[in-house]
């Protein structure tokens, strides 16, 4: 396992910030999945290395916490919410397009690793369903015709080009 | 769908919106007597002019409350707190000044401030505004409320989903730090307080607060049982703890502003101050509407603030306060007697929207999420999808909700799937009776209540799936 001095810098800056070491240890994996895409065993001994804890102390959280992973996800990553009120407005037909259109189903990572596609739970934003992620990003309405163009245009890459889709954070107002 | 196109112009058709609103709403008033939207902590969430960055929030007055408290007596402002009534926003709803009362001030142990920014009830949205549009009036609530509770350190927790608000929190929250409103001697007080964020991993169980302890201190997020283990005594390492929801939080400022007693008279006895209504579904204008506690009732929300229904459609069913709340069925009466003596005959929009009217009906308002059903929706497919929900969170700590939600879940499914059975209904119930009530934390409740609520109000359903297993009552799928 190698991270990089930006991650080593930033664990080291995270442990100070907690009372008890052992509090900074989802923090710390959120670092290194960031990095390397996914949590292995040999990772867990790093961290709990690092924290003066057990590898079961820190593998226990990354098989029960639903968004931390063992195995990576692909290079960009789908989330499309399950949840009822994005279900109300859509989201099982949404997420049945996602899988035509990336040849996947949800749950599972495409062969050359570069998407993937999870039918998961609450996003929290029940307001504008179905609510769909590409990697950090939220996107809204995401439903019937424009779920087609969505996924033909994450395929081509152009999702954030001009004819694309705009985030609900590229939304926010800037200053 | 907003492109990038219409994003361009976005900022000035929102801007035209808010206008003719406003208007609209003032034209509604006169017509209609409808209660018009009263945005305290959402006053500048939406306005085009406004950022997320600190000098928008000086510029409005921002972090003048923390200035004026510290000049305040710690207690003095649990006081305005306590006067002002205002009841939690999370889900529970209760008194906040009330929480703050119940901490151990005589252990000598550090105290605690964490801020529930989990935000995992499915219909719930409200969080997410603050977060993104407004973070300084959070940090702004919670550094009056740190020192209001002598907090030696002060948490955000923040639902893992968030990622850019995680990143906007930081940003906040270092700007905060530059001009002396967070960290050491606040404001060149003798008070001093850090703000940590600190980011969940997708598990709804974590904004149960005991769940969220368990897991700030980096262990599985397994609730604690209270008692002992309220976190106002045995909260984070065991030192007492103040656990507050964001719209709870940002209140503080509010009381601040105003003094408990103004604040108190915002909305009802027992219900002050606004709330942030959530509403998904199936009404034409779904979204976030902030009112005056009982300003409104159910049927204002849905026909006149969210435009109804869509068209030819009609009110088959509403989850008042978040998924966990038991579900109002379109037809029934809801009649009994409110607290204060007064006889109530209510239809289900008569339901007035505050912390009482849901609770009458025998429901709650929750965390404020109102979702809507129309009569395309298959209620045994909702309460399909709701238990799946259930069965992926259940924290398995508890042998009755851990093997309970999933038993919910596989009959419902198979009912959903064409094998139901016309004794479902009842082996339903029976599991969710058991759950209830026989759990460490209030999860096993939250589950339990969508499925007492569903079999029991629309047991037709359920019965018909078994007579005629082929008929498809809706298109649209839900599990």
């Amino acid at each position: 396992m190698k991270l990089s001095e930006n991650a080593l810098d930033l664990i080291d800056e995270i442990i100070p910030r907690y009372p008890q070491k052992r509090s900074a240890a989802l923090m710390i994996i959120h670092v290194v999945q960031d990095e390397l895409g996914c949590v292995s065993l040999e990772a867990c001994e790093w961290i709990a290395q690092k924290l003066g804890l057990q590898p079961i102390n820190i593998q226990e959280l990354v098989t029960f916490y639903p968004m931390l992973r063992e195995k990576p996800w692909g290079e960009k990553h789908v989330r499309v919410c399950r949840t009822l009120p994005c279900a109300l407005k859509g989201s099982y037909a949404t997420c049945k397009t996602f899988e035509r259109k990336l040849g996947i189903k949800e749950g599972h990572v495409s062969e050359d690793g570069k998407y993937s596609l999870e039918f998961m739970e609450c996003l929290a934003d029940c307001g504008q369903g179905p609510v769909v992620m590409v990697g950090e990003s939220t996107y809204e309405n995401v439903q019937g015709e424009d779920a087609e163009r969505f996924a033909e245009l994450l395929l081509s890459d152009k999702l954030n080009e001009d004819q694309g889709f705009c985030s609900y954070e590229q939304n926010l107002t800037g200053e | 769908m907003r492109t990038k196109d219409f994003a361009a112009t976005n900022k000035i058709s929102l801007a035209n919106e808010y206008h003719r609103y406003n208007l609209k709403s003032v034209i509604f008033m006169i017509s209609k007597k409808i209660a018009k939207e009263k945005r305290i902590i959402l006053k500048h969430a939406d306005d085009p002019n406004y950022s997320n960055k600190i000098g928008c929030y000086l510029r409005k007055g921002g972090y003048k409350m923390l200035e004026k408290s510290l000049k305040l007596k710690p207690e003095e402002i649990g006081e305005e707190v306590l006067k002002s009534g205002v009841r939690g926003r999370g889900g529970a709803g209760f008194p906040a000044g009330m929480k703050w009362k119940f901490l151990d001030r005589k252990s000598g142990k550090p105290i605690y401030l964490i801020c529930n920014a989990d935000e995992s009830e499915p219909g719930t949205f409200k969080d997410r505004q603050i977060i993104y549009k407004d973070p300084h009036q959070l940090i702004e609530g919670m550094m009056i409320t740190a020192y209001a509770i002598q907090a030696k350190l002060a948490f955000i927790y923040i639902r893992a989903e968030f990622f850019e608000g995680a990143k906007i929190l930081e940003r906040a929250i270092s700007e905060a730090k530059e001009k002396g409103f967070c960290g050491e001697n606040i404001l060149d007080s003798d008070y001093s307080c850090d703000l940590v964020i600190h980011r969940g991993a997708g598990a709804y169980i974590c904004g149960e607060e005991t769940g969220l302890i368990e897991s700030l201190e980096g262990k599985r997020p397994n609730p604690r049982i209270k008692p002992p283990y309220f976190p106002a005594v045995l909260g984070l390492y065991q030192c007492p703890t103040i656990v507050n929801n964001v719209e709870t939080l940002c209140n503080v400022r509010h009381i601040m502003k105003m003094g408990g007693d103004a604040y108190a008279k915002l909305g009802k006895p027992n219900n002050t101050g606004t709330r942030i209504w959530c509403v998904s579904g199936q009404v034409v204008k779904p979204g976030y509407y902030e009112f005056e506690c009982g300003a409104l009732t159910l049927g204002e929300m849905i026909y006149d603030i969210c435009g109804g229904l869509h068209p030819g459609r009609s009110l088959q069913a509403v989850i008042p306060g978040g998924s966990s709340a038991k579900v109002l069925r379109a037809d029934e009466r809801f009649t009994g007697k409110m607290k204060d003596g007064t006889e109530f005959d209510w239809g289900i929009e008569d339901i007035p929207l505050d912390f009482d009217g849901p609770m009458a009906a025998g429901s709650m308002s929750g965390s404020g999420g109102i979702i809507v059903m129309d009569d395309t929706v298959d209620m045994v497919q909702a309460m399909a999808n709701i238990n799946a929900f259930y069965a992926h969170e259940s924290c398995g700590q508890c042998t009755p909700c851990r093997e309970g939600v999933l038993w919910m879940r596989k009959i419902t499914k198979r009912i959903c799937s064409g094998h139901a059975r016309e004794e479902d209904a009842d082996l339903l119930l029976s599991v969710a009776n058991q759950i209830e009530g026989r759990t460490i934390c209030a999860f096993g409740e939250a589950a339990a209540w969508p499925t007492q609520s569903f079999v029991s109000k629309f047991r037709d359903d359920f019965i018909a799936k078994a007579k005629h297993p082929s008929d498809e009552k809706s298109q649209l799928q839900l599990i």
